[in-house]
This record gives C-alpha cells, structure tokens and sequence, in this order.
C-alpha cells in the first residue's frame, strides 16, 4: 500500500487484518519452533537421560562446563569449520563455473540444465547410500577407476581411514549442492541487460573484464544469499555424514550437529545433547554476523 | 557470448562437471540392475552382464519397501497443504500489508530457517512421547512444519510480491473482501507459484529422514528410513539399495523437473530480497 492510505489507518485505528492473516503462522511456529527452542535451551540445564528417566534433575551449567573435557565435542569444533568452509567455497567455485558454462548456448542445453540440478532434490538417504558404494573399500568404483588410471596402487577405505573420511564426504557434499549454486546464479545472470555486453563489446571489452565488471556486480546479491543459505544447510546437516560413517572412525568425522544427534538419538542423554545443540546454534550465529559483515563490505566497495 | 567455443575453456570443463554430477547416478542404475553374484565378483563389471530386474521384484515383493513410499506420500501431501494454507496467509499479510513488527517478522522467518534441526529433536520428541503421538503420521507432518513453514512464508511472500498490487486495489475498491480478494483474485494467479512451493515441500517431505527415524517405529517408517536399513549391522543390501535408490529418485525428479522453472523464478527473485 502506498503511503497515503497507511496514513488515514493510523489516524483512524490499527487495521488488525494483517494480523489476523498472521495468527495461523504464529500460532504454528508458536508452538512447534519458538516453544521447542526455549524448552532445548531450558533442558541444557538438566542431568536428561531417557535410560535413566527417574533421575532427571537440575545441574545448573554443569553440562556446559562437561562438553570441554568432551573428546568428541572438542574434535567436532575443527571438523565443523573445515566442513563447512571447504565445502561451501568449493560448492561456491564450481557452481559459478557451472552456471557459466551453462549460460553459453549449445546442443541440448535444456536438458543437461536440468539433468544438473538433479543432485539438489536427491533424497540424502540416497546421496548417502549411493557414495557410500562408490566409496566402497572392495567393490567401489572410484578404487577400480584410480587404480585403472594409475593413480592408486592399491584400495582405499575412504570411509574408515580417519584421514580421508571427512574429505570424501565432503566431496559428496559438494556435489549435492553445487546446482543449487548453480540454478541461482544462472537465475540472476539471465537478468542481467544485454545491452550493457553489447556496450562493453564496443569498447573492446575482453571476457574477464566482462565477467568482473558487469557480471559479477549483478549476480553478487545472490551469491550473497544463496552462501548464507548453504552455510546454513551444510553445517545443519546430520543424515549425509551420518549414515556414511557416524562420525567416525573415531571422531574424525564428528561435527557439532551429528554429534547433538548422536547424544540425543541414540544414546538418549537429551540434556547433554541439547547442550551440543545450544553451542551449535551460538557457532552458527557467529558464522552467520562474520559472514554477513565481511559480506556488506563487499557490497559496500562494489556499489 | 558470440566468440566461438574453446575445447579447454568450454568443453572440457563441461564434460567433467557434468560427467561428475551424472555418473553417481549411472553407477547407481548400472548395479541395481546386476545380479547378486556379479556385485560381489573380483571382476568388477562396468556394464551388468546380463541385465535384470530381480533386485527391484524382491524390492517391491519381499520388502516393505511399497509401504513405505506410501506413508512417505501421504506425510508428504499432508504437509504440504498444510504448510502452505499457513504461508500464503501469512506471505499475504506480509506482501500487502504495512503494518507495525512487519520487517521483525520478514527477517524473523529467514532467522528461524536458521535453527539447526537437532534443536528440535528432543523438545519434539518429548512433546511427542507425552501426547502418544510416535509412529503416527501426524508427528511427522508438525516436525517437517519447523522447516517447510518458514521457507514456504519466504517464497511465497516472493512470489506474492510479484502480483501487482493495483489489481487487489482495484478489487477492494469494488467492495471485495480480504477473502474475495484472495481467493478470486490472487489465487489465479499464484497458482503456479503455490505448485512449485507446494511441490518443493513435498519433495523436502519426501526426502526427509533425520525426524522420520525418530519418530517412526519399525512398523510404519516412512521410505527413507526403510532405505537406510538395508544397511544391516552385519550385511549390507547393495543390491536391493541401488534399486531402491533409483525407484525413491523417480518421483522426486519428475516432479522437480515439472515445476523447475517457476520454483527457480521464486527463489531467484526472493534472493534478491532476502
């Protein structure tokens, strides 16, 4: 609504309409977001075990000060930041480089678009199940592939080497979001005028100086958002990493959110593991202010 | 854009990304499609030898595999409705209306996007546990409400945004209701955008597992959790897996494939804004 009739609702009384549109959402998320949040927070608090119901009971910080001697929340912290940021940025690097290419006009680009954004709507069961087997010790196929290439010489366990296992499910993880990358920027790059490449094209203008000058500028809002949304969703991410190794062999593959999982699901301690998840929401709310302050400075020298 | 394509600028780079997002899937179809003995021979193959459906007829037959696509349906088509019925009020509310908490709420909706999903576990569970609700449907449908809400309130209010706000003017101005207003007006033309919302909520039901194992019980788990037990402590189904895999994929890529370019429309433009 513009702003004159706006003024002669405030002159007259509220218009409660809105409000009342409102009232399902905010009952809803009332009840099933904003009450769980308070009640985990409020559970940190507590000795919460479902084997040991009888036992509940207060324990104050206790379970915040604990997680320090914790072998496992403390191998979690490293592994959760190199989760998410090689993750993201490779997700980040070759989604651009896909939507460039893509963006070209060639044979049959309808259907490889689509085809390339398949990863994105797989189910993670099935991400999971099906990398698991290509990451197969005996049986999988990038074994035989590297070993056919010369690259190996003989098998690898990519999921139970604690040294290798965070790096190929990361792998897996780039894959499973790279078209979401993708299908953005293709989306905001599509927007961007023709005239003003064909204004730079008068002037000589190479491809790079393109990209830099025009591109980049247009499609820099998206990237923006669409960095945020994947932080958001590969550090939330329990299933994938889950069912390909449980965090382990050890903790090798341990992050903060499998490992809230991992105490609240299976060994049943809510209270230690809504502990977890209280930290892991404050390090993603750190994240999330470093990533967006370090994000308006660029779109601050860029505009 | 004009300049002719390069092998080692076009090309290549092409064929290895798209040979990397496609060959997963290939290597899937190939083995569900080889018989026990071949997937387990020294001699890996890389194309089956003698093709054959077995793995899906004992999939489909032998395993409660069919169940549990159905359950994974049904919570999916409940949701769905439900989170949008709530959204597009509310998305409404939001496009239309200038009104006092409004950019509190707008950016609260992206904030609560951003709660990891493990918070919720517990207080669920308990909430759950007390109302006898685990193993029922509608447990599983309130769960998928904490993430499809907010994203759905998101999209839609974008897509909302798109709709020129002269023509429910024009309408109230003709002494319509709010009511009037949306149903015959808006809806219309938010039809494709509530397909795709509702759509990819459905396939963000459909694919969900970590509140599915949960709050289901052996006997009516939804399909990705049926999926995920083919991993026995002590055995692994890949063959039986990999078919499963291709026939759980199915639904969800003709399903994104028929609304992708509006999905894409709607997350592109709420981006921007967002």
């Amino acid at each position: 609504m513009t702003d004159a009739p706006q003024q002669t609702h405030k002159k007259k009384k509220i218009d409660w309409t809105p409000y009342i549109l409102l009232t399902p959402a905010f009952l809803l998320v009332g009840c099933i977001i904003i009450y769980p949040i308070l009640n985990a927070i409020y559970t940190s608090f507590f000795y919460y075990n479902m084997t040991d119901y009888k036992n509940i009971h207060f324990v104050g910080l206790q379970n915040y000060i604990d997680v320090w001697s914790d072998a496992a929340f403390l191998e979690s912290l490293g592994n959760t930041v190199k989760w998410v940021v090689i993750t993201v940025s490779f997700q980040f690097v070759l989604g651009l480089g896909l939507a460039l290419l893509l963006n070209q006009p060639f044979h049959g680009r309808g259907l490889i678009r689509s085809v390339c954004f398949i990863p994105w709507v797989t189910p993670s069961v099935v991400i999971a199940l099906i990398w698991s087997w290509i990451y197969n010790g005996n049986f999988g196929i990038l074994n035989i592939l590297l070993r056919w290439l010369g690259i190996l010489s003989r098998n690898v366990a990519w999921l139970s080497d604690a040294s290798v296992v965070l790096y190929a499910e990361i792998a897996t993880m780039v894959w499973q979001g790279l078209p979401f990358f993708t299908i953005m920027i293709l989306a905001s790059i599509q927007t961007v005028p023709y005239d003003l490449y064909e204004a730079a094209d008068v002037e000589g203008a190479g491809r790079w100086k393109k990209f830099q000058c025009i591109t980049w500028p247009h499609i820099l809002p998206t990237v923006v958002t669409t960095i945020l949304l994947r932080i958001i969703w590969v550090f939330n991410n329990v299933d994938v990493l889950y069912l390909m190794s449980g965090g382990g062999p050890g903790y090798s593959s341990m992050t903060l959110s499998l490992n809230a999982y991992i105490k609240a699901q299976k060994s049943l301690n809510f209270g230690y593991g809504a502990t977890i998840a209280v930290y892991g929401t404050i390090v993603i709310l750190i994240f999330m202010s470093i990533y967006l302050k370090a994000a308006n400075k660029l779109k601050g020298t860029e505009s | 854009m004009k300049q002719k394509k390069h092998v080692l600028t076009f090309y290549f780079p092409l064929t290895v990304l798209v040979a990397f997002i496609v060959l997963p899937y290939v290597w899937t179809l190939v083995t569900s499609l080889k018989t026990t003995n071949e997937l387990y021979s020294t001699q890996v193959t890389f194309l089956p030898r003698m093709p054959s459906l077995e793995n899906y007829r004992v999939l489909l037959q032998e395993t409660d595999f069919l169940y549990s696509v159905g359950r994974s349906f049904l919570v999916g088509v409940t949701t769905s409705f439900l989170a949008m019925a709530v959204a597009v009020l509310a998305g409404y509310a939001i496009s239309r209306y200038r009104f006092a908490g409004r950019s509190v709420i707008l950016h609260g909706v992206l904030l609560l996007y951003m709660f990891p999903s493990v918070l919720f576990l517990t207080p669920l569970y308990k909430v759950f546990n007390a109302l006898h609700l685990i193993g029922s449907n509608l447990a599983l449908v309130i769960a998928y409400c904490t993430f499809t809400i907010p994203f759905g309130i998101w999209l839609l209010t974008s897509y909302i945004d798109e709709i020129p706000r002269e023509l429910d003017e024009a309408a109230m101005i003709d002494g319509a209701s709010v009511f009037q207003v949306v149903t015959k007006v808006l809806f219309p033309l938010l039809c494709p955008g509530l397909v795709a919302t509702g759509t990819y909520i459905f396939i963000n039901s459909w694919n969900e597992y970590l509140y599915a194992v949960m709050f289901t019980t052996s006997q009516n788990r939804t399909m990705p959790v049926m999926l995920a037990s083919l991993v026995g402590q002590y055995d692994i189904r890949w063959d039986l897996i990999s078919a499963g895999a291709v026939l759980a994929l199915l639904p969800t890529v003709i399903l994104f494939m028929l609304v992708q370019k509006q999905l894409i429309s709607g997350l592109a433009s709420g981006s921007v804004k967002g």
